[in-house]
């Protein structure tokens, strides 16, 4: 089984015997790789009740829940990392998610599609029309992403609160990208950040 | 244990009784002895003791988790979730399901024998509690030989009592499966169950409890209880699905007070039905369990306290209709378990069924109990 990339990049940085909340967790694809290949003890935070009752059968600890709501429940530092994969651009404030899971975890990933990618910008440049591709494939009145970001918008964002950024990758085409030019290049940014 | 011995060992299979010596120390501050305990178990012991689950029936319900009833010759009343190639199976698991403490089916309770004067207790039965019912289980459990269970697993006042075992036996439960309940009862939970009561206390065959020599139960007042019970096991949606308004067995309303409507008959059907099988004073006994069930006033007004010293995992379910024990009341308890760190899972299933969806067919509920059960091995 092999995992999204931005999530095998997430799984290849976790420490061994870590504790995690995987915030957006699905069916617990990741969950289940951090618990199988790095002894992590995971939980996780889904809101779909059908990817809950896949994790949960998987033998994963999964609460159906909506980060915007349940995350205010998690005592502080109560685990090493907080995920958040291709969920941010979801949430209804993803600044407010993006405080509890600093607060929650000791460090965070956050993953998301970068709306500002050659081809998004392509596509509305000279189709006119909100953007249609790979990571992005619902039309603008189904999409679930109803705050769209770029890497510099989120660069800018961490760096006016005063978050660390320990760590970012880029993606393209599930390729590790280089961080040069990463907001025209990559498709897919993950971050690692630490208040 | 050999098979040599599982047959010829009493303590094993459907249908038993053991009388145990006690005595059993009650949260009300009396002491019984000797007590019965009516029980069935299914599946093998491991040698080592580790594949026991215990699993707790709700209030009307009774130790024929998966066989048939005896006197009703209805299969099992878990028989979905219980069985070969289900979830809880006797081929991996050994299952104990015992009648409760307070009940009719066999365990002490009001209807059985007061030692000290040869007659039924009545209302001199001490009133009891979820924890009692709880203690009672365990000393089954040490009886048949099972030191911690691989999982307690329970439905409505079933679930009650799972959450009650972690949180009084912590040492003796790995697993708990708390599906369609609550950690405590509300004012409205109260409330229905106070009009139950007094409606078995209004009938005048009710005579303070004191019924059994004549054999003349308030069948009457326990019927009209179980009746007003009984809607808050469904859901509206539900109702209106099934019943209607559509009439019963006639063309148009009679302008009387028979029961003209489908719902109305179906009720009375299920209040008739119900008086054959259950004892009044159970039914009081019970639901005043059930009403003085807050497990976070017994752990210092913190639900998490409960939890403290637990190293169980959890697995707690709930339905979207149900309005008896509604989501909110299993979030509370997973919000109390995230904050005393102990793993947990949670889902809130769909069903047009209201409380009772537990006890019917579900696969998702089947798919998550499964795969919480076998992560524990």
């Amino acid at each position: 089984m092999s995992l999204r990339p931005d999530l095998a990049i997430i799984a290849d940085h976790v420490a061994h015997g870590a504790r995690v909340l995987d915030v957006g967790c699905g069916d617990g694809a990741l969950m289940a790789a951090l618990r199988d290949t790095r002894g992590v003890d995971a939980r996780g935070l889904e809101i779909d009740g059908g990817n809950v009752a896949a994790a949960v059968s998987r033998g994963l600890s999964v609460i159906q829940g909506d980060a915007d709501v349940d995350l205010a429940d998690y005592p502080d530092a109560s685990f090493d990392y907080a995920i958040l994969s291709q969920t941010l651009q979801t949430a209804r404030r993803p600044d407010v998610v993006l405080d509890h899971l600093l607060r929650i975890g000791r460090q965070a990933f956050v993953s998301f599609p970068n709306f500002a990618h050659w081809r998004v910008r392509a596509s509305l440049l000279w189709g006119g029309r909100m953007p249609v591709t790979p990571l992005l494939p619902e039309r603008w009145y189904d999409t679930p992403n109803i705050h769209h970001l770029t890497i510099d918008d989120f660069r800018s964002f961490v760096a006016d609160r005063g978050i660390v950024v320990e760590g970012a990758w880029f993606l393209s085409r599930g390729v590790e990208t280089s961080s040069a030019a990463a907001n025209f290049r990559a498709e897919h940014a993950v971050f690692l950040l630490k208040h | 244990m050999t098979d040599t011995d599982l047959h010829t060992d009493g303590r094993f299979g459907l249908d038993r009784r053991i009388t145990l010596p006690g005595p059993l120390r009650l949260d009300g501050g009396a002491l019984l002895s000797p007590l019965d305990i009516a029980y069935e178990t299914y599946g093998t012991l491991d040698a080592d003791g580790g594949n026991a689950i215990l699993i707790c029936h709700a209030l009307t319900g009774d130790q024929h988790v998966a066989s048939n009833h005896p006197r009703t010759g209805k299969p099992g009343w878990w028989a979905r979730m219980v069985g070969p190639g289900k979830p809880i199976d006797p081929a991996r698991h050994f299952i104990v399901c015992a009648n409760v403490l307070g009940s009719c089916m066999g365990s002490s309770g009001p209807a059985s024998i007061n030692p000290a004067i040869g007659q039924p207790w009545g209302m001199a039965f001490p009133v009891i509690t979820i924890r009692d019912m709880v203690r009672a289980q365990a000393m089954l459990l040490d009886h048949l030989g099972v030191g911690a269970l691989l999982a307690v697993v329970g439905g409505s006042m079933g679930g009650m009592q799972a959450l009650s075992w972690p949180a009084t036996f912590p040492e003796r439960v790995k697993a708990c499966v708390v599906i369609a309940s609550t950690a405590r009862h509300t004012a409205q939970n109260i409330a229905f169950h106070e009009v139950g009561r007094q409606a078995v206390m209004a009938d005048p065959k009710w005579r303070n409890g004191d019924y059994y020599q004549d054999q003349d139960p308030p069948a009457a007042g326990l019927a009209v209880a179980r009746m007003a019970a009984h809607i808050t096991y469904l859901s509206e949606a539900g109702l209106t699905e099934k019943f209607g308004r559509k009439l019963q067995a006639r063309e148009t309303k009679t302008f009387g007070f028979d029961a003209d409507f489908q719902i109305e008959s179906y009720l009375r059907h299920q209040g008739i039905a119900f008086v054959d099988r259950f004892d009044a004073n159970s039914y009081l006994y019970i639901t005043r369990a059930m009403d003085y069930f807050d497990l976070a006033e017994e752990h210092g007004g913190h639900l998490a306290n409960a939890f403290k010293a637990s190293k169980a995992r959890f697995c707690l379910v709930s339905f979207d209709t149900d309005w008896l024990y509604p989501t909110s009341e299993s979030r509370a308890i997973v919000h109390a378990l995230n904050a005393a760190g102990a793993p947990v899972s949670f889902v809130e299933l769909s069903s047009p069924f209201g409380h009772d969806a537990f006890l019917l067919e579900s696969p998702e509920l089947n798919r998550v109990v499964d795969g919480f059960l076998r992560a524990g091995l």
